[in-house]
Formats: structure tokens, C-alpha cells, sequence
């Protein structure tokens, strides 16, 4: 069975959601193996094994991580070459489609990003992608090379399918170009105890409705153990952080709920979350055009509506 | 300081943007097209940067004949020069392809060899896929920074700082490399009256792929890595139910969740 490698994402070797749900899709494929580049390996490897990785190639020297991406696009271009696989899977994430960048050229092999579903199609590896902000469904393949798709986050149900999760050690030199651009200082943000927004099942969005105030979108959000995010008029009025920004120029969201208060949804909004399962909005507008995509929406204050649903959800809860 | 910016010519974003029926590519004939939102940014840390000491920006951008608009706005902004790479045999090349015609086409503009930075929007609006600055720092063999919010140069580095999503970031790097900002770097400027009268007189370099000894075998749809089997516009999504707040909007929103089992 042909080799399908997943380059693992992870903080300090805890595997983030999306590495499960990219080996539940290599299974579809072929046989998954993971590449894990960082330290806690030992932590990692018990759960890329339960997912379904017969083998975890792993790179462990410290350095890899103290630059930009390019010295993991090159320790994976190395597995590539040893192994040819049928496909490479990368978490579609800003630093995930850089390396998927780098390792398309380095081994000359079709990228396709921002996927929302992989299948074994006729033509070999068939991807979807959702394009002009939501309005079309592409279906595309790779015809060179390694198929590297980079895959959005909530795409597939995680399946366990525990298997051998054989460790093998890689060693490469990395280049001194991968080591030019080096990560001097990194702030943690604040911790909100609130999941990732690109990974999270539900999301809650502000934007210029909530006037600077957003505890009542935070307050809703945590109700539900939603992420927060907010609109470009939110993010460029420096209410909220740029990282948080929902839309065309920053984040793109595919969950399972989204809620928009206080959002009148520009094309610029609805680039970023129009492929949301179920949306809802709240707006004091009833001629804004969010409301044309809601499954359901609530002409109304959000701070007397958010504040109300909150409690509601709360009781239904407890 | 020797700057080269890539921009990139798009379907504006408020138009119907669809696709060729014939050979599944973008349809950049039919819409209104336009300078990409965030390349505008780019271009306008440059002449910043330009400003600020000696320097000289060249645009860049690689596209149909109409694509020379992308290039005439950044000149209008204040660009010194600019160059449109345009062949027949470019058309639907994927975006490794587009990343050897613009990584030829700056070395070419720089006079052969890199220039000391090269400057791109974090992505277009139409792909929006982001990863050519990844690509053409790879071909170019620059040290790739990316997503930068605020950029600073002091003598042979260039400091960055970016918003990532656990963490902000300072990234420092030596020259020449490859910088991709975003929309949060800086405003840019509304092209004056005189820049407009001034960039009548600015020189557009248009090159084919000869010029820059690229192959046309390598381009273009048929060399494409990648390959659109079909596409399909989505259903409108039909508009669900609509309530008004009598009071009790809060209570109705939970009760929809419930039905649709979110508690």
C-alpha cells in the first residue's frame, strides 16, 4: 500500500486536532506515516499510533524550530525522497501552507491548499476546495509528483485506527539559507483558556455593532466553549487582535457553528467563514446582508440578545 | 537599497468572479479586475522604506494585457519602475509556475542577481492560497519572512514582527530576503494627482518569457502540477428563519442551538 506522510502539528509534542483528522483522511489513501519534527516526541508517538500512523519519522535536534519554515520544508523534502509517497498532508494553516510551498518546488510535485475534503478518485488524489469566498466548489488533482495538500482544520470526523507507530530517527544537515530568518523572540498570547480559532467547532465573531465592547460575544462564546473572533472593521478600530480577524485578509473558519453579532458581512467577512456549517447572526439591521446566509438570524441588540441567549444556554447546560 | 515589489492583477472581489467553461481556469477576461487589496500594502512599505533612505522600487507583476493596471496603480503610488511579464503560453499556469516566471522576472529587474528585498502581499484575493512568496523566496534561495505586521531595517538585517496565532513573533533576518506583509503594516496612500500626471512618464518594461529565457513548456496550463477536474457554483444557501427581538431573541437563538442539538 502506497505511503501517505502527515506532517505533524503540535505544541511541545501534544498533537493539535487537525494531525488526528489528516490520519483519519491518509487512511482513505494509503498508509499513514507521520513526520514529527520537534521535542516530546515519545509524548506524540502514542497518539499518531492510535490514529492510524504505522510509522512516526521524527527529527528531534533542537534547531528546526528556532526558523521560519523552511528547515521543515527541507527535513521533509528528505522524506519525501526516501520514501516517495503517494500524497503529503499539512495542516492548511499560514506557517502549514508555506512548508506545503516550499516542498511543492524543492521536489517538484502539485500543491493544492486550503482542501476541505481528500478522496482516492480515479485520477489518483481528489481534492475540494471552496473558492471565491464560498460561491464555488472546485474539485482539482496533482499531476506531478507527490500529491502536498494542505487541509483546513474540521474537515473530517477524527476515527481512531490504532497501529504500530514504528519511530524512525531522520537526520538531516539543514542548509544555512533554511537558517536565515530566525524566530528572536516569541510572546505567548494571553492564555483565554478558549480553543484555537481555526480548529474550534464553534465560533463566535463581533464586529463594529458591538462598539469596542465584546464581553457579550466573549461571554456567549464561552457559554458554548467557543473560539472569539471579529471582523475587520473590529480588528482595524483595535478592538480585538489582528490573529483573531475572521476574513479575507485573516483568518479562514470552517466550523461547525458561527455566530456573527454585530457583523454586517462584506464579501471581506463572508470570504472567511461562508463554508461554516450552520451560521446564525444577530444584527440590528435587518437589511444586512449577512442575514441572506443565516440559517437563522435575530433582527435585534445584541447586547440585550447575546446577554439573554448566554443565560438560556447556561440553564440548558446545567 | 534596491527594492522589487510583486503585485498581482485580480477579479475585484465585489464582482461575479466565476470560471472559463473551457479549460477550468480563472475568467480574468469577463470582471472588472484591479491591483490586489493586500499587494497595495506591499508596495507601500516599500516607497516607505525607499523614502526613508536611498532606494529605488520596481514593481513587478506577471498577467494578461490588462494586468499593466496593477502595475500603473503602484507607479501612480509613487514606484519608480515597473515590469509586466506577459506571453500567450503564461495562461493557467499554477502557482509554481508563476513563482518561476516572477523569480526570473526579479532577478532580471535587479540586473541579475537578487535584489537586496523583495516584497509581496501575504495573498491575492482571488487565490488566496499564500503560498508564492514561500515558492519564490525557495527558487530565489532568499531567506522567506512572512506575514509581517511591522517591518524595520538596520544595515544588513531586516527585523519583522508578526501575530501568529499562539504567539507575536520578532523574526530577524539578513539581506537580501523575501518579506510578505499584511493589511495591518501600514495605510497606503491614495495615488495624488501629480503622482498620476508623474507615472504617465514612468517606464513599463513588458517582457515575455523569452526574455527571461524561461521555457514555455514549463508554464501554462498543460505544465501545470496541478490540474481543476471540475467546478460547480454553490447553491445560494437558502435563507433560514428570521426573527425579530420582542424580548425574547436570546431565548428563541438558545432554543434554535437546541433543536439543532449545539447544547
Amino acid at each position: 500500500m502506497a505511503e501517505v506522510l502527515v506532517l505533524v502539528d503540535h505544541a511541545g509534542g501534544k498533537i493539535r486536532k487537525a494531525t488526528a483528522e489528516l490520519l483519519t483522511i491518509a487512511r482513505r489513501l494509503g498508509e499513514p506515516s507521520a513526520v514529527f519534527i520537534g521535542p516530546n516526541a515519545e509524548t506524540a508517538q502514542v497518539t499518531l499510533a492510535k490514529y492510524g500512523a504505522h510509522k512516526v519519522y521524527v527529527y528531534d535536534a533542537p534547531d528546526a524550530l528556532e526558523y521560519l519554515v523552511a528547515p521543515q520544508a527541507e527535513i521533509l523534502a528528505s522524506v519525501v525522497e526516501k520514501t516517495s509517497p503517494l500524497a503529503v498532508l499539512i495542516p492548511s494553516n499560514s506557517a502549514g501552507k508555506e512548508i506545503a510551498a516550499r516542498l511543492a518546488v524543492r521536489t517538484e510535485s502539485g500543491v493544492i491548499t486550503d482542501a476541505v475534503d481528500v478522496v482516492a478518485g480515479a485520477e489518483g488524489v481528489e481534492t475540494t476546495q471552496s473558492v471565491f469566498a464560498g460561491s464555488y466548489t472546485v474539485k482539482a488533482t496533482v499531476t506531478k509528483g507527490a500529491a502536498i495538500v494542505a487541509v483546513k482544520p474540521n474537515s473530517v470526523p477524527i476515527e481512531p485506527a490504532p497501529a504500530a507507530g514504528a519511530v524512525e530517527k531522520i537526520e538531516v544537515t539543514l542548509s544555512d539559507a533554511a537558517k536565515a530568518a530566525k524566530i528572536t523572540e516569541s510572546k505567548p498570547k494571553a492564555a483565554t483558556g478558549r480553543p484555537e480559532l481555526t480548529e474550534a467547532s464553534i465560533v463566535v465573531s463581533g464586529g463594529r455593532g458591538t462598539g469596542g465592547d465584546f464581553g457579550p460575544v466573549e461571554e456567549f462564546a464561552d457559554s458554548l466553549g467557543a473560539a472569539v473572533g471579529a471582523s475587520r472593521a473590529a480588528v482595524d478600530a483595535g478592538w480585538y487582535p489582528h490573529s483573531n480577524q475572521v476574513g479575507q485578509t485573516g483568518k479562514q473558519v470552517s466550523p461547525q457553528l458561527y455566530v456573527a453579532a454585530g457583523i454586517s458581512g462584506a464579501i471581506q467577512h463572508r470570504a472567511g467563514m461562508q463554508t461554516s456549517k450552520t451560521i446564525i447572526a444577530i444584527n440590528k439591521d435587518e437589511e444586512a446582508p449577512i442575514f441572506e446566509l443565516v440559517d437563522f438570524g435575530v433582527v435585534g441588540d445584541l447586547f440585550t440578545v447575546l446577554p439573554q441567549a448566554t443565560e438560556a444556554v447556561k440553564k440548558a447546560k446545567a | 537599497m534596491n527594492i522589487v515589489v510583486c503585485v498581482k492583477y485580480v477579479p475585484d472581489a465585489q464582482s461575479d468572479r466565476t470560471f472559463n467553461e473551457a479549460d477550468n481556469t480563472t475568467d480574468r477576461e469577463g470582471v472588472e479586475g484591479l491591483l490586489s487589496e493586500i499587494d497595495e500594502y506591499a508596495v507601500e512599505e516599500a516607497l516607505k522604506l525607499a523614502e526613508s533612505g536611498e532606494g529605488e522600487v520596481t514593481v513587478v507583476t506577471v498577467g494578461p494585457d490588462q494586468a499593466v493596471d496593477a502595475v500603473k496603480k503602484a507607479l501612480q503610488m509613487g514606484a519608480d519602475k515597473a515590469v509586466h511579464v506577459s506571453d500567450e503560453a503564461i495562461h493557467g499556469s499554477d502557482a509554481a509556475a508563476t513563482s518561476l516566471i516572477l523569480a526570473e522576472a526579479i532577478k532580471k529587474a535587479a540586473g541579475g542577481s537578487n535584489p537586496d528585498l523583495v516584497l509581496m502581499g501575504m495573498s491575492s484575493t482571488d487565490g488566496v492560497m499564500g503560498v508564492v512568496p514561500a515558492m519564490v523566496a525557495e527558487r530565489l534561495g532568499l531567506p522567506q519572512v512572512t506575514y509581517a505586521s511591522e517591518l524595520t531595517l538596520e544595515g544588513e538585517s531586516v527585523t519583522i514582527r508578526r501575530d501568529g496565532d499562539a504567539a507575536s513573533e520578532t523574526i530577524v533576518s539578513s539581506l537580501p530576503a523575501l518579506v510578505s506583509v499584511t493589511d495591518q503594516i501600514n495605510e497606503p496612500r491614495y495615488p495624488s494627482f501629480k503622482g498620476i500626471m508623474a507615472a504617465k512618464k514612468k517606464p513599463v518594461d513588458t517582457w515575455t518569457l523569452a526574455d527571461l529565457g524561461v521555457d514555455a513548456g514549463q508554464v501554462g496550463l498543460d505544465a501545470a502540477w496541478t490540474k481543476v477536474t471540475s467546478f460547480a457554483k454553490r447553491p445560494p444557501r437558502e435563507q433560514g428563519q428570521i426573527v425579530t427581538d420582542e424580548g425574547d431573541g436570546g431565548t428563541k437563538l438558545a432554543e434554535f442551538l437546541s433543536a439543532q442539538k449545539f447544547l
